[in-house]
């Protein structure tokens, strides 16, 4: 079993958290992982990329190859375009939906989201809306690994026990937020 | 021990602790940062590393290095932490210090940045390690970064030499698994017995350097027999030779399979390189029959270059040299996999069931309301306002490395000139000389402590009719607001005590609502015939927001 995975977004989106969660849900449940992330404050509102890789085997590299990625996870629309070339055949593409502007030639979203929908495997998720749903407006984060969750290889539960670890020295609600956004996504994506 | 999951820098760190390290010096700068930041972060000792050392940035790269040899010299093991630009302002310590009786185990630990994510060129440290004639240890994943650190410090230690640890942005910056050992004990303080092998007067010297050679053949033996110099000869197809070394090796790999097929079933020879001095008998066995040769390495051709003196011409060697693997930019498995001759792997845009609209680049950018970007809209409203009869020509603005290097592009692009850490004082001062009536040097807090304010010493000294612009703001940010060296407070009888006129040091506050205020302050200063400093001064967001967490 492997699983090669691309994670999307724009600097301060919180794309390598996101890599996190999913990396220690991984090893939790005894796979190998490899995690390459982009650093340094020079990312701030850039586009930043993270691979991660989850095998029951030795893995040699620590980058997905182009056409490899059984997953390309995005914060938002433009950025999971940016990385289509990495796509299996029958990889699966899921974006947020929400377009993060930072730019002045940000492209029209109806046209970004109908090229996405093209996407054999594809899911477009209304992640702001689905944290303020959870409670917890800051948790798109959570709703987005919740919609990766149907296309890896790790337990609902599991997962969920990595979120409650990783707030377990935080208020209760927070811990209950974050995991009503993980369904929520979850269910989006299912 | 416990397994962790560790970015290949952590895993370096760690590896030096569990070698008794006794103290690590280093500057920041990506993709190096993350080794010194967890050694900080553990230099008390906790749970996990028992005992404490000492750890520290220092004000630049040489200076790291320095006082990385002055441990050593006392008998204990020491790390120094760069990236690999960093090495060219350490390069003079680090050149004498191969001819040095190292005495506890000194491992500089350098980052290379192939791919330039965040840095001005795509420098090879295997170079730097082989122009001063030391061994150097590239490790290809997170594992071989902590053991090979653990051998680094036995090795320095045995054969007497610093010793160079080659980490490249995808490893520094990767993460995994890892499996630990037992921790070593540090050594005890033992000074260096013999003062002449530490004393570099040319008597000494000459003795030392032929030391050096001496240890030449002694080190070629260790990298021929070394596990990670493995050379794979049988049952392969000895007509097609594969050298790798690094990364290089893990994206080999990534394509082994289909590159096996498309050869219907053989197996190349392959000899992958891991540590250095080049490992030449096992280079020549390796081609002995060969017909052809593919070297696949991170970074600049280093060993390609080499081998024209070790093999016979009748070879065809592919590699950067002749475009085979691209000659700049980061590997990865898709590059290696066109040097292979692979065709491109099926992909979902591949069907042609989509055709992707052109999609806008997304730089990085300032941070919103980042004070440098008042900083640049002062600067810019103030040279537009300068005489408009001298014009454009007539000005230079010379900026630097840092956040501010983002100022570059739209929608300040206010710098001209962005070369190295502290260059831009000096070219100001050089465009001055050249008959440039307004030369101007932009220079942030850690920089000008880097290695602006020597410079600034030269430009006091004659005078220099130029303005330099320090935009403080109190941090090293871009590495992630590491602490700077002198706080702000300080700057100002610091540069006084250089000898500049007080009227003409200038502290304006790096606010939207004083544009108009500082920029006709900051334009009387460029006016002005002689040297004047304006700081710009507000704190980094970033640093802000950091400091107001750990006030919490
Ligand atoms: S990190 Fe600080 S210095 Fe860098 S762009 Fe952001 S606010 Fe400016």
């Amino acid at each position: 079993m492997k699983k090669d995975i691309i994670l999307a977004g724009v600097g301060g989106q919180g794309v390598l958290s996101i890599a996190a969660i999913i990396a220690q849900a991984a090893v939790s449940a005894g796979f190998s992982v490899r995690q390459s992330e982009v650093h340094g404050m020079a990312q701030r509102g850039g586009a930043v990329l993270a691979h991660l890789r989850i095998s029951d085997t030795n893995i040699a590299s620590d980058l997905v190859p182009q056409g490899g990625a059984d997953l390309v996870l995005s914060m938002e629309p433009v950025e999971s375009l940016r990385y289509a070339a990495w796509l299996a055949p029958d990889g699966a593409l899921v974006s947020a939906a929400e377009p993060f502007v930072n730019i002045p030639d940000y492209p029209d979203i109806a046209v970004i989201l109908r090229t996405i929908a093209l996407f054999p495997v594809n899911r477009i998720v209304e992640a702001a809306e689905l944290a303020k749903e959870a409670g917890l407006s800051r948790a798109v984060n959570m709703v987005m690994v919740g919609a990766a969750s149907p296309f890896l290889p790790l337990k609902p539960e599991t997962m969920e026990a990595t979120i409650s670890a990783m707030f377990a020295n935080k208020d209760p609600s927070v811990a209950e937020a974050n995991k009503k956004a993980f369904n929520l996504g979850r269910a989006a994506a299912e | 021990m416990e397994e962790q999951a560790l970015l290949g820098d952590e895993a370096a760190a760690l590896g030096a602790i569990h070698a008794g390290l006794s103290a690590a010096y280093g500057y920041p700068g990506t993709p190096s940062t993350e080794i010194m930041e967890y050694l900080i972060e553990n230099a008390k000792g906790n749970a996990h590393i028992p005992d404490t050392f000492h750890a520290s940035w220092c004000v630049n790269e040489k200076t790291a290095l320095e006082a990385a040899l002055g441990v050593s010299f006392a008998g204990r093991r020491a790390m120094v932490t760069m990236k690999h630009v960093g090495l060219n302002v350490a390069s003079d310590p680090f050149m004498n210090g191969a001819l040095l009786g190292i005495k506890g185990g000194l491992v500089i630990a350098v980052a290379d940045d192939p791919g330039m994510h965040s840095s001005q060129n795509e420098q090879d440290s295997r170079f730097y390690a082989a122009f001063a004639m030391i061994p150097c240890l590239e490790p290809r994943n997170q594992q071989e970064a902590y053991t090979m650190t653990r051998e680094a410090f036995d090795l320095s230690e045995k054969f007497q030499v610093p010793v160079l640890l080659r980490m490249t942005t995808r490893l520094s910056h990767a993460r995994a698994q890892i499996k630990t050992g037992p921790k070593r004990a540090q050594n005890p303080l033992s000074k260096a017995g013999d003062k002449t092998q530490w004393m570099l007067l040319p008597a000494y010297a000459r003795r030392n350097y032929v030391s050096l050679i001496e240890k030449q053949p002694e080190l070629l033996a260790w990298s021929a027999a070394h596990p990670s110099n493995k050379l794979d000869l049988d049952g392969r197809d000895t007509g097609l030779a594969v050298i790798t070394s690094g990364l290089g090796g893990n994206y080999y790999e990534e394509n082994l399979e289909d590159f096996i097929k498309s050869r219907s079933g053989t197996i190349p020879a392959r000899l992958h390189i891991g540590v250095y001095p080049l490992p030449e008998e096992s280079i020549r066995r390796l081609c002995e029959k060969a017909e052809r040769l593919i070297v696949i390495e991170e970074g600049q051709p280093v060993i390609e270059e080499r081998l024209r003196g070790i093999l016979p011409h009748r070879i065809t060697i592919n590699g950067k040299l002749d475009g085979t693997i691209s000659r700049t930019g980061e590997l990865d498995p898709d590059v290696v996999r066109r040097g292979l001759s692979l065709p491109p792997r099926p992909g979902a845009l591949n069907s042609g069931a989509v055709i992707l609209p052109k999609l806008p680049g997304r730089p990085p950018q300032l941070c919103t309301g980042c004070p440098h970007g008042d900083s640049y809209e002062t600067i810019k409203k103030a040279v537009q306002e300068l005489d408009p009869a001298e014009g454009h020509p007539n000005t230079a603005i010379n900026a630097d490395i840092g956040c501010y290097a983002l100022g570059a592009t739209p929608p300040y692009s206010v710098p001209e000139s962005i070369v190295c850490m502290g260059a831009s004082v000096g070219m100001a001062r050089g465009a001055a000389e050249a008959g440039i009536k307004y030369a101007i040097g932009v220079i942030g807090d850690s920089t000008f402590l880097h290695s602006g304010i020597s410079s600034l010493i030269d430009a006091i000294a004659a005078d220099t009719p130029m303005t330099l612009i320090i935009l403080d703001n109190s941090i090293v940010a871009m590495t992630g607001c590491q602490q700077t060296m002198v706080r702000s407070d300080k700057f100002r009888p610091l540069i006084l005590g250089l000898g500049l006129k007080g009227e003409h040091l200038i502290e304006l506050e790096a606010k939207k609502q004083f544009l108009e205020e500082n920029a006709a302050k900051l334009k009387k200063e460029i006016e002005y015939r002689g040297l004047s400093v304006v700081i710009f001064q507000r704190e980094c967001l970033e640093a802000f927001r950091k400091r107001k967490k750990n006030e919490k």
